[in-house]
């Protein structure tokens, strides 16, 4: 059977003392999009930002295993390196580094670590050129600072991006679709489904259904206090659009997941 | 603490009537050309320079404008002024490691605080354009020089600026006339050598821009050795009607050294002016900058860095006054601070009675890098005019742990993300130099020097 790229066991963490996850199981397969949705508070970033690497959560239980190594024991930048991508819910503006040169790092860290040649800034200038066109972004915007006076729209359509240029082999949109007008989440949905392949997999935390219209999963899961307390498929979400959160979860109360 | 007063340094100036005739004597002899009446100017400037810096002082932590800068180590130190040129045998290929030396245009080479006519060049000049020592300026281009020399400079309130115009030898003489440009940056550069500690230099320039004129100045301080010495500069640059000017201070000097200067910008109507201020080297140091906005319409900015560690200390002292309506005055400095070392600044912006629609704007940003290291900011502003627009900001903070996040998430190692924010925090600054060759020699040399300090790798 295919190794899953993402085991998550049981997991459990806390915030300054807090419990915020209580238990998650979660497995995805390459080839696969899973959507979590959940109301505020449920856990849904917290999840992110442990898979991410975010310092300041206490794992009180529970592994992940990513493509057959324990995630939780590598550093962000070694994550990174190895194929794991977060899509900021809150992109930072850094003033002072410029786009291009960022990225140009971040992708030659990358390919370091997978033992290929680094590329120079001509090489690295035209492969992001194509990149910049399927987000439809100003090409001027791979000479502005990262993020830095970037609109809403831009800053999430610049995390999508950035996903293109680094191809990912696990990526985590955390809430990626809030802020957007339809425009542009039209567009963030088109590069999102752009980038799925057989051999990568996408973990969508959303709070709406909305994005869902636009990019269709192959699953969709319910966190609701720390837990997972329903899985299905996309048609679960439809299910969600129409009882909301309240319904679905008195229900789901009965049924422990 | 003790109050510094006079008679600790007057061991040594007091042999200011001698060498006062000394150096009279040395021009005689070396320019005959030059008139009684001249000598006497300048020799009754010096009394007054002397006069002022006996009445005054060194400051003490009880001024208000020196309230985080001790210098009683400078007070403690003999102040020993090199009469006579000492080159140390420094040839050209010494120099050419320093920061600079490979850019187009004229170049000065100070040794000493003295000429060294054999390290330096000057490129073709527009016509009547003048590039020479301050010394031979003053005997051969006399009215003009003296015109200028001792307006501007704060003699009476700053003793150091009144001690350099005692006992400075030689310096830097820069003239463009109307509607001319110099096109590429003319280079002054002043090297120490000194073998002993408490020597003295007392470089002093006068750079001149007449109106619709075109210049760009770099002034750097470096050092061929690590002894405790004292470089006490000043500059007064004059911009016409109309001028674009481009200054910046580069200051590199010895781990041990004192290095006290004065730059007095006095700016024409409509013109454009930009100083900077990098400081790096030097144990102490402290620049003043007193910019007079002195015509309609005009345009100032001051920007600097400074980088330190160890135990250094670097003090940006300024004062902007907006004398006439409609000037824009903009101040941007950066400090990164590491180990023990402490960062200064002190912006006061002087707004006269209708200087109305003044645009002026101050920010001082400092990023600490140790937990000892140490930022006093203060800015000051007194405003008499009510058609204004003033305004300060201030940070003192470390490096931003969302940023490094930010990066290491995308791939980049903890200690790189350090280093990049660092460096682009030091961009901020150096994105405004707008000399393209300068620009980027300075962005290398800062990175390199980020580079080499080990403090921000290890700090959290």
């Amino acid at each position: 059977m295919t190794q899953p790229i993402l085991a998550i066991q049981n997991l459990s963490a806390a915030v300054e003392g807090r419990q915020i996850l209580k238990g998650i199981n979660l497995t995805i397969y390459p080839g696969e999009m899973h959507a979590i949705m959940g109301p505020n508070g449920s856990g849904k970033s917290t999840l992110a930002a442990i898979l991410a690497g975010r310092e300041g959560y206490t794992i009180t239980g529970g592994e992940v295993i990513y493509c057959g190594q324990d995630l939780l024991a590598l550093d962000p930048e070694e994550r990174a390196c190895e194929g794991v991508f977060l899509a900021f819910q809150y992109p930072v503006e850094i003033p002072g580094v410029n786009s291009t040169y960022f990225l140009k790092a971040a992708y030659n860290e990358i390919r370091k670590h997978r033992g290929l040649p680094e590329l120079d800034a001509m090489e690295f200038l035209s492969f992001v050129k194509e990149k910049v066109k399927l987000l439809h972004l100003p090409e001027d915007l791979l000479k502005r600072p990262v993020n830095y006076g970037f609109s809403g729209g831009e800053k999430k359509r610049n995390e999508i991006f950035q996903m293109a240029v680094l191809e990912p082999k696990f990526a985590i949109l955390d809430e990626t679709d809030s802020g957007l007008d339809i425009d542009a989440l039209k567009i963030v949905a088109h590069g999102v489904t752009a980038l799925k392949r057989p051999d990568n997999a996408q973990l969508v935390i959303t709070h709406y259904q909305r994005l869902l219209n636009f990019i269709v999963p192959d699953f969709v899961h319910v966190l609701y206090d720390g837990c997972i307390v329903k899985s299905g498929g996309k048609e679960l979400a439809l299910e969600l659009e129409a009882t909301g959160y309240d319904g679905m979860l008195n229900h789901a109360a009965a049924v422990p997941a | 603490m003790t109050p510094i007063i006079i008679t600790e340094t007057k061991p040594s100036v007091a042999l200011e009537p001698r060498i006062t005739d000394h150096k009279l004597k040395h021009n005689e002899q070396s320019l005959p050309q030059k008139g009684d009446d001249d000598t006497a100017l300048l020799l009754s400037a010096r009394k007054v320079g002397f006069e002022c810096f006996d009445k005054l002082g060194l400051p003490t932590l009880h001024d208000e404008d020196w309230r985080f800068t001790n210098v009683t180590p400078i007070a403690k130190m003999t102040l020993a002024p090199v009469l006579k040129p000492a080159h140390h045998g420094i040839t050209e290929k010494a120099l050419n490691h320093f920061p600079f030396a490979a850019l187009a245009g004229s170049k000065l080479v100070f040794v000493n605080g003295h000429f060294a006519p054999e390290l330096s060049s000057i490129a073709e000049l527009p016509a009547g354009a003048k590039v020479m020592n301050l010394a031979a300026a003053l005997a051969t281009e006399t009215a003009l020089v003296e015109r200028h020399l001792y307006r501007h400079v704060h003699m009476e309130d700053n003793a150091f600026t009144a001690l350099n115009t005692a006992f400075f030898q030689d310096g830097a003489f820069i003239y463009v006339p109307a509607n001319q440009a110099v096109a590429d940056p003319i280079h002054l550069l002043f090297v120490t050598s000194f073998q002993a500690d408490g020597t003295t230099a007392h470089p002093r320039n006068l750079i001149v821009a007449e109106d619709n004129s075109q210049i760009t100045v770099i002034e750097s301080y470096v050092s061929l050795c690590d002894t405790a010495y004292f470089t006490n500069s000043v500059t007064t640059l004059i911009a016409g009607d109309n001028a674009v000017v481009e200054h910046l201070k580069f200051q590199d000097e010895s781990q041990q050294a004192f290095h006290i200067a004065t730059v007095a910008v006095h700016l024409g109507r409509a013109s454009n002016t930009v100083t900077h201020s990098i400081a790096l080297g030097a144990k102490l140091s402290r620049t003043n900058i007193y910019a007079t906005l002195a015509g309609e319409g005009l345009e100032c900015t001051l920007n600097g860095l400074y980088l330190t560690r160890g135990e250094q200390l670097a003090d940006h002292f300024m004062v902007v006054e907006h004398a006439q309506p409609h000037c824009a005055s903009h101040e941007y400095f950066n400090g990164i601070l590491a180990d023990k070392s402490k960062g200064v600044f002190h912006g006061r912006i002087l707004v006269r009675p209708g200087a109305q629609k003044t645009d002026a704007k101050q920010t001082n940003k400092n990023l600490l890098l140790s937990d000892d290291a140490t930022a006093n900011t203060k800015p000051q502003l007194e405003i008499y005019a009510d058609d204004v627009k003033c305004t300060h900001g201030a940070t003192i903070g470390q490096l931003n742990d969302e940023s490094i996040f930010y990066l290491r998430a995308r791939g980049i190692p903890r200690e790189k993300a350090r280093r990049m924010l660092i460096h682009a925090f030091a961009g901020e600054i150096i994105d405004r130099i707008r000399c393209a060759a300068v620009r980027q020699e300075l962005d290398r040399l800062v990175w390199d020097r980020l580079e080499q300090n080990q403090q921000i790798a290890m700090n959290p």
